[in-house]
């Protein structure tokens, strides 16, 4: 069973048996509460999927996928020292993804993409994070990884359709984690894609007082 | 769960050092400390952005060596505690998801604690001195706060007397160091270069102490004006073509702040009828603090405490130590759906 966790637009949890089987999964789009709502929502999914595993109908925990983004930085935080906290306290490794992989997952499986196609989710500051892929499985292929763009007057290369999502469904971020160690695949460095500088004013030395 | 004694990891990201502690009771097991200050130096002061990202980084080493210090397994703590205010936001929230999640997967309870009352809960931590008494006044002064507080109990009972109106006391050290040109962070450094100063070189104004401003604001704080004068002053001798005395300015600047630290806080000791004080934050390095502190106490009749170093800066172990004392006064865990609360009041010990 894997446990995703996924701060990087609204806050998603879900647990997934290792047939694929969804077994507990929470969900909201508000952007402004995750360091609030992930207590609750891994308290109940945790709580379901290890009454599954108990009951001998999932098997028991063994790992936790964390998205990794593109989203804003301190919302994505949270998720992101929620499933390394997990993963130390239940002894299991972590499995970081990309969070527009899950989307691009849930588009191909859905046969609503085909082809190639990008995932856009949005960065504030009248910009846009977009990563591109190619319609494969089980695992997505990412054919540009994941940059920001202006809002105003992005478009894609011709051919390619754009999907703009408001939410990272954490079951998908489960599936891409469980496709990816199926195929012996490596997994990208559990570090937030925050695709931007932290906002700092460099001092320019003391300002005077007097005039 | 051991409410006798009870083992608890605490966990503190509220500024720019991610501390984990381990405490049983008020025994210390653990106080494990990474801090990004180093990072913030070329900056002049802490960056909110650039202090969140470190505590990401470092906090589940940062757990996994307080473990390892304390010689525990996970599975052997009663708690998990947090800080979930005062604090900068973006910093608070990564220590509050981490403790969330490492208390749900652990099957424990969850205590969400005020970070100033852990400043206090600390001393409950030292083996070198006798018991804590209370009530007490604390100070706390450090980069982020500078507050005043009537101690009754460290459970329930917390009062806010004064705190800055403007800046910490530690961010003007900050801002007076860049002036006269020494590095950060300002604290050590102009007390380094204040030793061989005259502290009565200049007279620097001390914030919020004429008797109209005391009418108000008794037991509160202002260094704004003290660091505009100190950059007026400065300017002036430059624009004469005069050699800063740095040594003198630095000495006359801590003189000023010291002083208003110090007789802020023994007369609250005085109109309260408490005669014990207790220093925290990262300010009690500061020797001249420590010593007009402990003249004026003693002038004053006033017991002064002030903890070792390493338990006054931020740490996760006094976070602990709060949540031992909540747990060992019979008090319900926090709910998992707190928030961090930047401007958390001092009077909620326990979200
Ligand atoms: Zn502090």
């Amino acid at each position: 069973m894997l446990l995703a966790i996924d701060t990087s637009a609204g806050t998603a949890v879900a647990a997934v048996a290792g047939n694929g089987r969804v077994l507990a999964e929470r969900s909201t789009a508000d952007t402004r509460r995750h360091a609030e709502v992930i207590g609750p929502f891994l308290a109940e999914v945790l709580a379901g999927a290890d009454a599954e595993a108990a009951g001998g109908n999932a098997d028991p925990l063994t790992g936790v996928v964390t998205g990794i983004g593109p989203g804003p930085f301190t919302g994505l935080r949270v998720g992101i020292a929620a499933a390394r906290a997990v993963a130390i306290a239940r002894g299991v490794p972590l499995l970081p993804v990309p969070s527009h992989d899950a989307v691009a997952l849930d588009l191909i499986e859905g046969g609503v993409a085909a082809g190639r196609f990008c995932v856009v989710t949005d960065a504030r500051r009248r910009e846009v994070a977009v990563t591109e892929y190619a319609a494969s499985l089980p695992v997505p292929s990412v054919v540009r990884s994941a940059r920001l763009e202006p809002r105003l007057g992005f478009a894609p290369d011709e051919g390619v359709v754009l999907y703009e999502v408001t939410e990272i469904p954490a079951t998908a971020l489960a599936h891409v984690a469980a496709a990816r160690l199926a195929a012996g695949a490596t997994f990208p460095d559990p570090q937030p894609l925050y695709l931007r500088a932290p906002d700092v004013t460099m001092p320019t030395g003391p300002k005077r007082v007097t005039s | 769960m051991n409410t006798d004694n009870p083992l608890v990891l605490g966990i503190e990201t509220s500024c720019d050092e991610t501390g984990v502690g381990i405490v049983r009771g008020t025994e210390l097991l653990a106080n494990t400390i990474a801090s990004s200050m180093d990072e913030h130096a070329r900056f002049g002061g802490v960056v909110p952005e650039v202090a969140a990202r470190a505590h990401l980084e470092a906090l589940t080493p940062t757990i996994e060596q307080a473990l390892e210090t304390a010689g525990v397994a996970l599975a052997d703590v009663d708690a998990i505690a947090v800080t979930s205010g005062p604090g900068l936001a973006g910093a608070l929230m990564v220590g509050v998801g981490a403790a969330k999640a490492l208390a749900v997967a652990l099957e424990k309870p969850f205590y969400a604690v005020n970070h100033l009352v852990g400043h206090v809960g600390a001393d409950l931590l030292r083996d070198d001195e006798g018991e804590l008494e209370l009530p007490t006044i604390a100070l706390l002064v450090s980069g982020g706060h500078t507050s005043l507080l009537h101690v009754r109990s460290l459970t329930h009972d917390v009062e806010l007397l004064g705190e800055t109106i403007d800046d910490a006391a530690g961010e003007a050290f900050d801002k007076v160091a860049r002036l006269l040109g020494l590095p950060y962070p300002g604290g050590p450094h102009i007390d380094r270069a204040a030793a061989t100063g005259d502290p009565r070189a200049v007279r620097f104004p001390r914030g919020l102490t004429l008797p109209k401003d005391l009418e108000k604001h008794r037991y509160d704080f202002s260094f704004s004006g003290l660091k505009t004068a100190v950059a007026r002053h400065v300017e002036r001798m430059r624009d004469d073509g005069l050699d800063v005395p740095v040594a003198d300015i630095a000495a006359s600047f801590r003189e000023a702040v010291a002083d208003v630290l110090t007789a802020k806080a023994i007369a609250a000791c005085r109109d309260l009828g408490v005669p014990r004080l207790l220093l925290g934050g990262g300010v009690v390095a500061n020797a001249r603090v420590r010593e007009l502190a402990a003249e004026r106490a003693e002038a004053a009749g006033v017991a002064l405490r002030i903890p070792p170093l390493s338990l006054c800066t931020d740490n996760g172990a006094m976070i602990a130590a709060i949540a031992a004392q909540r747990i060992m006064a019979g008090h319900e865990p926090s709910s998992l759906d707190v928030a961090a609360d930047s401007t958390l009041p001092v009077t909620v010990v326990q979200a």
